[in-house]
């Protein structure tokens, strides 16, 4: 199953802890933010995990100092934050 | 049995004093967004995190023995509520005070996913008053706390951990610091 790393742009910081994580899934630009490499669907604060990455995606979430990070299990294109918590 | 356990509580005092040590160096490098070497910063992040929680399990066996020891004459209001013991109160309550605010920061730290980011902000900044008064009741109520060998050792840490708060504010202390100031010129 496909996950979605969400990247929070008012919380995060560029402290590069994620990218580290996620080298292969996020570059980091000159300030410090992380860069998505290839934008999951909603744009480039969404990354498509796959199984390969959920573990580090999960610890980069855990670990963010800034709390930037989720991860949501909507398939990439459909997540919407409206939506009822109901349909998860 | 008593002789041990006053030997104990002592030596994990001073084991508990120097991992905080480390662990306020380690958090302030953490907040610089800084690797270490070779370390990368997650890992910088975890280190701080599990040497803060040993710091805290030799601090709960330094209370904990010395609640069993009949010299130290603790009990467990004095384990909370601070400068009511029979023993050097003021110096003994320093380190309730110490041992109520890292109570603190340790739970919020730990549930930081749940209270956010800003509750745990505010109550971490806590750290930062939490080790000097250690330090002190470290010297003042201390069997060795004004021995040479200890004065030297908070000297050096007081250094130390001086110089790191230089660099913290200091205007280059984020490894980002440059080039987000070149990016406002």
């Amino acid at each position: 199953m496909t996950e979605t790393l969400h990247i929070d742009w008012t919380r995060c910081d560029g402290r590069g802890l994620c990218t580290e994580l996620l080298t292969p899934l996020l570059g980091r630009d000159d300030w410090g933010y992380p860069l998505v490499r290839q934008a999951g669907g909603g744009g480039r604060g969404n990354v498509d995990i796959d199984d390969e990455y959920a573990g580090a995606a999960r610890e980069a979430v855990q670990l963010c100092p800034k709390l930037a990070l989720s991860i949501s299990n909507q398939a990439p294109g459909v997540r919407d934050r409206r939506r009822p918590r109901t349909s998860r | 049995m008593d002789n041990a356990l006053w030997a104990f509580g002592r030596v994990s005092g001073i084991i508990s004093l120097l991992l905080f040590t480390g662990t306020v160096l380690l958090g302030i490098l953490t907040r610089s967004g800084r690797p270490l070497l070779r370390i990368p910063r997650f890992s910088v992040a975890l280190v701080h995190r599990n040497i803060a929680l040993l710091a805290t399990v030799f601090l709960i066996l330094h209370v904990g023995t010395l609640i069993l020891d009949s010299y130290a004459n603790l009990n467990l209001v004095d384990v909370v509520v601070p400068f009511l013991g029979s023993f050097k109160p003021f110096w003994q309550g320093l380190g309730t005070v110490a041992f109520d605010l890292l109570v603190a920061v340790v739970a919020t730290s730990l549930l930081r996913h749940r209270i956010g980011q800003r509750a745990f902000r505010a109550v971490h900044w806590f750290s930062y008053a939490m080790w000097p008064i250690a330090l002190a009741h470290a010297i003042g109520n201390g069997t060795n706390g004004t021995s040479p060998w200890f004065l030297l050792l908070s000297v050096g840490s007081l250094a130390v951990v001086g110089a790191a708060l230089l660099w913290r504010v200091s205007a280059n202390f984020l490894e980002t610091a440059k080039t987000r100031q070149g990016g406002l010129a």
